[in-house]
């Protein structure tokens, strides 16, 4: 028993280099199986290109279960396709009719500048992790688990926040490319456990003015990051966020501002 | 930059004085609305052409209409600076295909669009009555024996014109929109976010999204058709 196959038209944007002028280019696909994931599918045109002496498609990969938060494809025009609450790597190709023509594009933000193909690079999302989004942690032996006590509902509260990859597709999603959803995830897990309460009355300016300098856009909260989130974050901790940059701003009692974090030189792809 | 002009150029700050100039300029919409029900009275004016007149001269109100001035030109000014600005953060290249009816509604992401219509007409609602009130020779009425300027007849003559009457519901229709995704928008911005009250705050941006823009719309349609 052989399995159904269905074949595609690609439209893949092709760019050779970070500075290089890209475009987008065709490729047909023949019997790709309705069971490949999408990245799958990715790898057959890979060997049909590399089989014809052209150069393969760069993209971002990593686990292929959806927790990574690697994999970055912006297909017939929404981040991760036309699935909600789930990675591209979980996209199935049985998703798509047969004959169908598909785009795929690499997530467009000016703070996300394309290194190869369909690879951008997404440092500004570490440079604000590293402006904030921590704990400060005592060294020694761990505590007891149950020495904190939390109640479930914030533990929940805190658990979806805490459930973003990072993968940028709410940036990706939003006419604004902002990343108003990422910040407000990561503020937010941490905001609301009594773990996040030392770094609390600087974290979110911090992670913000590092969100700004790095070139996002300003939240219209329009929900499209929300809908297109593949851990399917709520909007309620941008809100938060919101909240929390004005305690941060108008009572944290020092005005010293928070310096941000340059790009390094060695992960300067000459963009 | 001292502490607070950094907060409020901050993204969140913009947002914040797009949000509370939002919020203070639709307290306008309803102190305006009512005001121009008078012009439905059936008086022949006198009651408008008063209202006008305190309106301009009473020092409270003329003291207050400064900082109306100054909401006004606040939201309009960060808005543009805005949708530039938000523009320029998608980068060179922008998607070749994009589907963005399939994650947000039309109208969250025509706010800079329905703004811009919204400010064609504030732009000619200025120069056409505020303007001419203001600064232009106005036809003079007179009431128990003191002279007033007809603002009355002003309008009324306008909302004559189909053009004129097309042009201004056309303009509240925009203003209807804009309203349907800024005012629960800018609860959002200020972090007032609440399992409890949300919901009703939602509805009550619909709701004045709805009646407002209407109430404003029906004055000109029934005056061009008496």
């Amino acid at each position: 028993m052989s399995a159904e196959t269905r074949n595609y038209t690609l439209k893949v944007w092709r760019q050779s280099g970070s500075s290089a002028k890209g475009e987008i280019k065709t490729y047909e696909m023949k019997n790709v199986s309705v069971g490949a994931s999408f990245l799958e599918m990715f790898d057959q045109l890979n060997e049909q290109l590399l089989a014809n002496g052209e150069d393969p498609v760069a993209f971002d990969h990593d686990c292929r279960e959806g927790i990574c938060g690697m994999c970055s494809m912006y297909i017939n025009g929404r981040p991760h396709g036309p699935d909600t609450g789930i990675t591209t790597c979980q996209l199935h190709m049985r998703t798509f009719p047969d004959g169908e023509t598909i785009y795929v594009e690499p997530w467009r933000a000016k703070p996300f500048p394309v290194i190869k193909d369909l690879t951008v690079d997404r440092g500004a999302f570490d440079r604000i992790i590293q402006a904030g989004g921590y704990v400060s942690v005592n060294t020694g032996n761990a505590q007891d688990a149950n020495e904190i006590l939390i109640p479930k509902a914030i533990a929940d509260e805190a658990m979806d926040a805490a459930a973003c990859i990072g993968c940028g597709a709410c940036v990706a999603a939003c006419k604004n490319a902002s990343a108003m959803l990422f910040v407000s995830a990561k503020v937010s897990q941490l905001a609301v456990l009594p773990q996040g309460k030392s770094e609390s009355s600087r974290r979110a300016q911090n992670m913000l003015a590092q969100m700004d300098s790095e070139g996002f856009g300003a939240c219209t909260n329009t929900g499209a990051c929300s809908s297109e989130c593949p851990k399917e974050i709520s909007l309620t901790h941008i809100a938060r966020l919101n909240r929390e940059y004005l305690r941060n701003r108008f009572t944290l009692n020092d005005v010293e501002e928070f310096q941000p974090i340059k790009k390094p030189d060695y992960l300067d792809f000459g963009v | 930059m001292s502490w607070l002009s950094t907060t409020l150029t901050s993204s969140i700050g913009r947002k914040i004085v797009m949000a509370l100039t939002g919020l203070f300029l639709c307290t306008f919409l309803i102190v305006h609305l009512v005001g121009n029900f008078q012009l439905l009275a059936g008086d022949g004016g006198v009651k408008f052409n008063l209202y006008a007149k305190f309106m301009t001269t009473f020092p409270l109100v003329k003291a207050l209409s400064y900082g109306l001035y100054a909401g006004f030109a606040l939201h309009i000014i960060q808005g543009l600076m805005l949708i530039q600005s938000n523009k320029a953060a998608r980068g060179a290249n922008n998607y070749a295909y994009s589907k963005p009816e399939a994650n947000s509604s039309w109208t969250s992401r025509s706010m800079g669009l329905l703004g811009m219509i919204i400010l064609l007409f504030f732009v000619g609602h200025m120069a056409q009555f505020w303007g001419q009130m203001h600064f232009g020779t106005m036809p003079m009425v007179t009431i128990d024996g003191i002279e007033h300027k007809d603002l009355f007849k002003l309008v009324s003559e306008a909302f004559k014109q189909p053009l004129f009457v097309g042009l201004y519901v056309l303009s509240m229709v925009a203003l209807g929109f804009h309203l349907w995704h800024g005012f629960q928008s800018a609860f959002q911005t200020l972090g007032l976010n609440h399992q409890k009250y949300s919901p009703f705050v939602e509805k009550a941006g619909y709701g004045f999204a709805v009646v407002v823009p209407i109430g404003y719309a029906i004055i000109p349609i029934i005056m061009f058709l008496s």
